[in-house]
């Protein structure tokens, strides 16, 4: 074994000093310094962190780091190495019971905890998930196919189209519901690219994450897990969606349409919310609460229709006061072949930047606008500013979300760039991307301090 | 409960220190201090907001993590078993996102961790170099995070204890859990105020050998963290967990003990509880009962008391629970063993059922040992044993509620008498007033300790320990000895060694010429009677103080005056000193106005002055009276008397 190994994270002058002590990562020891002694066990030591510490497991449990220049000698009297094995029982099976596949990209939905460094390593195989969480086996008989393991934020259009392709795949084996396990952060990403690569699909494919990791014992994970298989196994939603928890308590997941959820909230659990509508179904650990009659069912066919074309040149300008046209040139420079504008208020961008766009759609750059209000529509008739836009060529896209239109754009241009086309395309939804109403009740929300918005949310759990 | 009298309980009168010698009595405190600091330690709230109503709720529930072996931990097992939905009252004065556990950790409180430097550095703790915030599971739901975040500042400290040293093991930094509000069925309720707020944890050796050096000990620890003058006082501020075993018992953690007159009656009762089980071991050994022939059988019994007389039980099966036996082989008698004063180990056994099983409407367990006296008990007694096949040797205890918690209930009791087969079970025990303790959960193992992947280390650095060493503050006993020899009064020696303003008083002693003895009297004794008569002077800093004694020992108040001016300080934190001063008018008298406001108030009197020498006494008492009624500690009062008497005399 070398060094990089058996010293694993140390650099520098920590590294030397432990060599120089001949004693590694794991050894259980006894460390002299000028202010006292300190038995333990030495952990790996994260990169990102100084070499000026030793840092070791005392056997109370506590992490402490020991500084080098106070080491007079280390003393190994064992060698403690940490094992990463999840337990392992067999899934049981059940013909009675729909069979449903587990598609791992990467997040840790379900994870077991080394305790000596922290880790935290992912449970996947169905015999670790049944270890982890066992209620799934009263469910269905699960399969799992890990594509690969990558984090949320390095999602991209390679793993689209594998993932894409292992849904059909699957779909086309017969299976009754497909899980998609995805990390929080671009969940809404990859559940719109996949909501136009994967169309007509007779079988729910349900995205699911969480948002406090499961070596936590107050996790989402585990009723994240929960309620996706059971929407995937039993859910009559044969569509792209989103579960993730409803309110902050542990009550029940909702079901976001894949075009029109995004990740509002950095760190809370119910961060996912539906945009301009409302959400599909809530989904409680015993039973569907439907909330629209307007969604594809489940259907016994296997007709589902991939198309997994993908032009990856294609930006997003979140459009600020001041905006200079060399973002724009830039973009043509660099041959981009579409720009989504998240524009202010209806769908606008200041004057400095028409000439520049003008020249990215005379090019055959496809420029369409979006708003980064979020909630309402793009129009752009309004004001002066938005029909000298459309004069120009920039393609309106209703109330659809920059993200959304984002992939729908990269999706699109992997068809065809030829302009009228491609507004053609982009204002035909596929899938509620762009929607002819918004209710009422698609923007909520409701505002804190005020008193009577205070006391209704008091009456409920959060 | 029923009053019992066994070996176990001997009235330990004499030669009390032989007895626990005899034990092997081994015990160990862990104190938990708050820490008085502006904000919470790892959010922004404010820390010390106590709130009775909330304006939120969020409901949560625990799972345990698997453990490093891929088993479950005990505890976590255990408390996973009573599938407990815990619900948090949230305020907006009170927490944030943080504490919802919806918002990541912030970087510690700096604050916080200076003060534990200082308790660490007190105590003669090493620092250790660079600390790494720890997740220490909690499934019982008093934290939502279900771990809390702790710390190491120090190791290996000592404390001086009645002329030998106790051990330090370490001194912590950590987040306070949430005050439980109510614990019923499947629902336990928690306030979420106090969660997050910061606590120094100290943790000494197991050196204590007898009940009373427990509690002298964390009085001795008390006393020197109280000298920082950085620490909350009052209730709920300081609770100590105690760690008791004996020769071949185990290590018991009695926890939260608020108060220390409890604390020598629970080591003492703990004690002999642990003395009590291994008798017990040994009686099951005697009649042939291992883990390996222990016999058990299960059966409902909801039948049975369909028709009974028993109150609780019929109500039981009128509202459709269900009621479920356990036959015990071979233990008949053994369940009314008495453990603890008028606890006998079926109440033990059904303290576990309680918390286990969610079983808490009373009787929680009946047993056939001592089964209840009504009407026609014996048509019951009868029908248990039929059921059963009961042998003379065995017993059955009997449960009810819904049919999953009997179901574990059976099982829970069938553990803990396999438990007893192995001696005392490793728990942690909640403490009552009355020195007995009830189970609390499975003492967990270090197993449930890993890092929090959420904070980076901080380094500590050596000028900051330096720094901090600077203002460490002597030890009381220390400095105690020091004051005596400066001629401050013996009978307040202590109190002002061991007042949070013991280094304010080194300050004022040093710079001020006002006499140590002065400001000792006014320190504790003036300030002491105002906070009795409920004037907050705690509020009055250290600052205002000095700048009060100063103006004191320019001369430019008298000592008189005192009183009335702190009262105004405490009440008006706002105020300067100068303006408190203009406010009440404090500027002292000349002598001349002196004069003035005599001669006025003896004009007042025309006809009594010296008429009667007997009476003259009484007479200057009674001018003297309405004087200082007007000087208000405007003119010194000795110099004020003296100037009284001249005065009548000249008259």
């Amino acid at each position: 074994m070398n060094t990089s190994d058996t010293l694993k994270g140390y650099k520098g002058s920590a590294k030397a000093k432990l060599k120089e002590m001949g004693v590694r990562v794991w050894s259980d020891v006894v460390v002299r310094t000028a202010k006292g002694e300190f038995k333990g066990v030495i952990l790996p030591r994260s990169e990102t962190e100084d070499d000026r510490h030793v840092v070791l497991k005392l056997h109370s449990g506590y992490n402490v780091g020991v500084r080098v220049d106070t080491i007079q000698s280390i003393e190994e009297l064992g060698y403690k190495e940490a094992h990463y094995k999840i337990p392992e029982r067999d899934f049981p099976q059940d013909a009675a019971k729909p069979n449903v596949t587990l598609l791992g990209t990467g997040g840790t939905i379900a994870s077991r905890l080394d305790y000596r460094t922290g880790a935290v390593i992912p449970a996947f195989t169905p015999g670790e998930l049944y270890g982890a969480v066992p209620e799934l086996a009263d469910i269905c008989n699960l399969k799992t196919i890990k594509l690969y393991g990558v984090f949320s934020e390095n999602m991209g259009p390679e793993q689209y189209v594998a993932t894409a392709r292992a849904i059909e795949k699957e779909i086309e084996a017969g299976v009754d519901g497909i899980v998609i396990g995805h990390g929080t952060d671009t969940m809404h990403h990859t559940s719109a690219i996949l909501s136009f690569m994967v169309q007509n699909s007779p079988v729910p494919i349900v995205l699911v994450g969480s948002q406090r990791s499961s070596d936590r014992p107050s996790s989402d994970a585990a009723l994240n897990l929960i309620n996706a298989v059971r929407s995937a196994a039993y859910g009559d939603i044969a569509e792209v969606v989103v579960c993730m928890f409803g309110p902050t308590s542990d009550e029940y997941d909702l079901l976001h349409r894949g075009t029109r959820v995004r990740k509002m909230h950095s760190s809370y659990r119910s961060t996912f919310r539906t945009i301009g509508d409302i959400p599909l179904a809530m989904v409680y650990p015993d039973r569907f609460t439907y909330l629209t009659s307007d969604y594809n069912m489940r259907r016994k066919d296997r007709l589902v229709q991939v198309d997994t074309a993908f032009e990856e040149k294609v930006a997003i300008v979140y459009y600020y006061p001041n905006m200079q046209p060399d973002i724009i040139e830039s973009l043509i420079d660099h041959q981009y072949k579409g720009i989504v504008i998240a524009g202010t208020g209806l769908g606008h961008v200041n004057k400095p930047l028409y000439k520049p766009l003008k020249k990215a759609i005379d090019s055959g750059i496809s420029v369409v606008m979006t708003v980064q209000t979020l909630w309402g529509y793009v129009q752009m008739y309004v004001y002066d500013t938005g029909r000298d836009l459309l004069d120009i060529g920039v393609i309106p896209l209703e109330n659809m979300l920059p993200e959304t239109a984002y992939m729908k754009l990269c999706w699109v241009l992997g068809h065809t760039t030829e302009h009228e086309k491609v507004r053609e395309m982009m204002l035909t939804p596929i899938n509620h991307e762009t929607t002819e109403r918004e209710p009422h009740n698609g923007y909520l929300i409701l505002q804190g301090g005020i008193p009577e918005v205070d006391t209704f949310v008091s009456s409920l759990r959060k | 409960m029923k009053d019992t009298e066994s070996g176990a309980l001997h009235n330990l009168k004499n030669n009390e220190t032989k007895t626990y010698e005899e034990l092997g009595l081994k015990a160990g405190v862990e104190i938990h201090q708050q820490l008085l600091t502006d904000r919470k330690l790892f959010c922004r709230c404010p820390a010390g907001i106590y709130t009775e109503d909330h304006d939120g709720e969020v409901l949560r529930h625990m799972r345990p993590t698997l453990s490093e072996l891929g088993e479950y931990d005990g505890t976590a097992l255990m408390e996973f078993k009573t599938k407990k939905q815990v619900l948090y009252l949230l305020h907006r004065d009170s927490v944030c996102t943080y504490e919802m556990d919806d918002t990541p950790p912030f970087l510690v409180n700096q604050q916080a961790l200076d003060i534990a430097i200082e308790i660490a550095l007190l105590l003669g703790c090493t620092i250790i170099d660079e600390m790494h915030v720890a997740r220490k599971q909690y499934l019982d739901g008093s934290i939502p995070t279900g771990f809390q975040r702790t710390a190491i500042v120090g190791v290996g400290g000592s404390l001086p204890y009645n002329g030998r040293t106790i051990g330090i093991r370490q001194v912590n930094l950590e987040e306070d859990a949430c005050r439980e509000v109510n614990d019923c069925g499947h629902t336990i309720t928690f306030r979420t105020d106090r969660l997050g707020m910061p606590l120094g944890e100290v943790i000494t050796e197991a050196e204590m050998h007898t009940p009373e050096d427990v509690a002298g000990v964390i009085e001795q620890l008390g006393r020197l963290m109280r000298v920082t003058g950085k620490i909350r006082r009052g209730i709920g501020s300081v609770r100590q967990d105690v760690n008791v075993s004996i020769t071949g018992g185990t290590r018991v953690e009695i926890k939260g003990v608020p108060q220390i007159p409890w604390v020598a009656p629970l080591v003492h009762n703990e004690a002999w509880r642990q003395k009590a089980l291994l008798e017990l071991r040994e009686e099951l050994r005697r009649r042939g009962i291992s883990s390996g022939t222990l016999r058990y059988e299960i059966h409902k019994l909801s039948e049975v008391f369909r028709q009974s007389r028993y109150p609780p039980l019929r109500k039981a099966v009128e509202n459709g629970e269900t009621i479920r036996g356990i036959k015990i082989c071979g233990i008949r008698g053994l369940l009314n063993f008495p453990v603890q004063p008028g606890i006998t180990f079926a109440d033990e056994i059904a303290g576990r059922v309680r918390v286990i099983a969610c079983l808490d409407t009373p009787p929680i367990l009946i047993n056939t040992d001592d089964f209840p006296k009504y009407d026609g008990q014996e048509r019951e007694l009868t029908a248990i044993r039929e059921t059963f096949h009961l042998g003379i040797p065995d017993a059955v205890l009997i449960c009810h509620g819904s049919d999953r918690d009997t179901n574990t209930a059976v099982d829970e009791i069938r553990l803990r008498i396999a438990d007893a087969i192995e001696g005392v079970p490793n728990e942690t025990r909640q403490a009552f007033s009355n020195g007995t303790t009830d189970f609390e959960r499975i003492l967990p193992g270090p197993d449930r300790m890993y890092p929090d992947t959420d904070h980076p280390p901080v380094k500590i650095t050596e000028y900051r320990v330096r720094r901090i060493l600077r203002r460490v503050p002597e030890k009381p006993w220390v400095r105690g000895d020091s004051y005596l020899r400066m001629g401050v009064s013996e009978h307040i020696v202590k109190e002002v060694a061991e007042s949070p303003r013991a280094t304010f008083f080194d300050r004022a002693v040093r710079d001020l010429d006002l006499g140590s003895k002065l400001i000792a009297e006014l320190l504790v004794g003036k300030m002491k009677a105002l906070r009795r008569s409920g004037i907050p002077v705690e509020a009055i800093t250290d600052e205002k103080l000095f700048d009060f004694f100063s103006e004191m020992a320019r001369g430019g108040v008298y000592r008189e005056g005192s009183e009335s001016i702190l009262t105004t300080m405490a009440w008006n934190p706002d105020l300067s000193v100068k303006e408190i001063l203009e406010k009440l008018d404090m500027t002292p008298w000349s002598e001349e106005a002196f004069r003035d406001l005599v001669a006025d108030v003896l004009s007042r009197h025309p006809d009594e002055g010296g008429k009667n020498p007997c009476s003259h006494d009484k007479f200057v008492r009674i001018v003297m009276g309405e004087v200082m009624r007007e000087v208000r500690g405007r003119f010194s009062g000795r110099g004020a008397a003296d100037l009284v008497r001249e005065i009548m005399e000249e008259e």
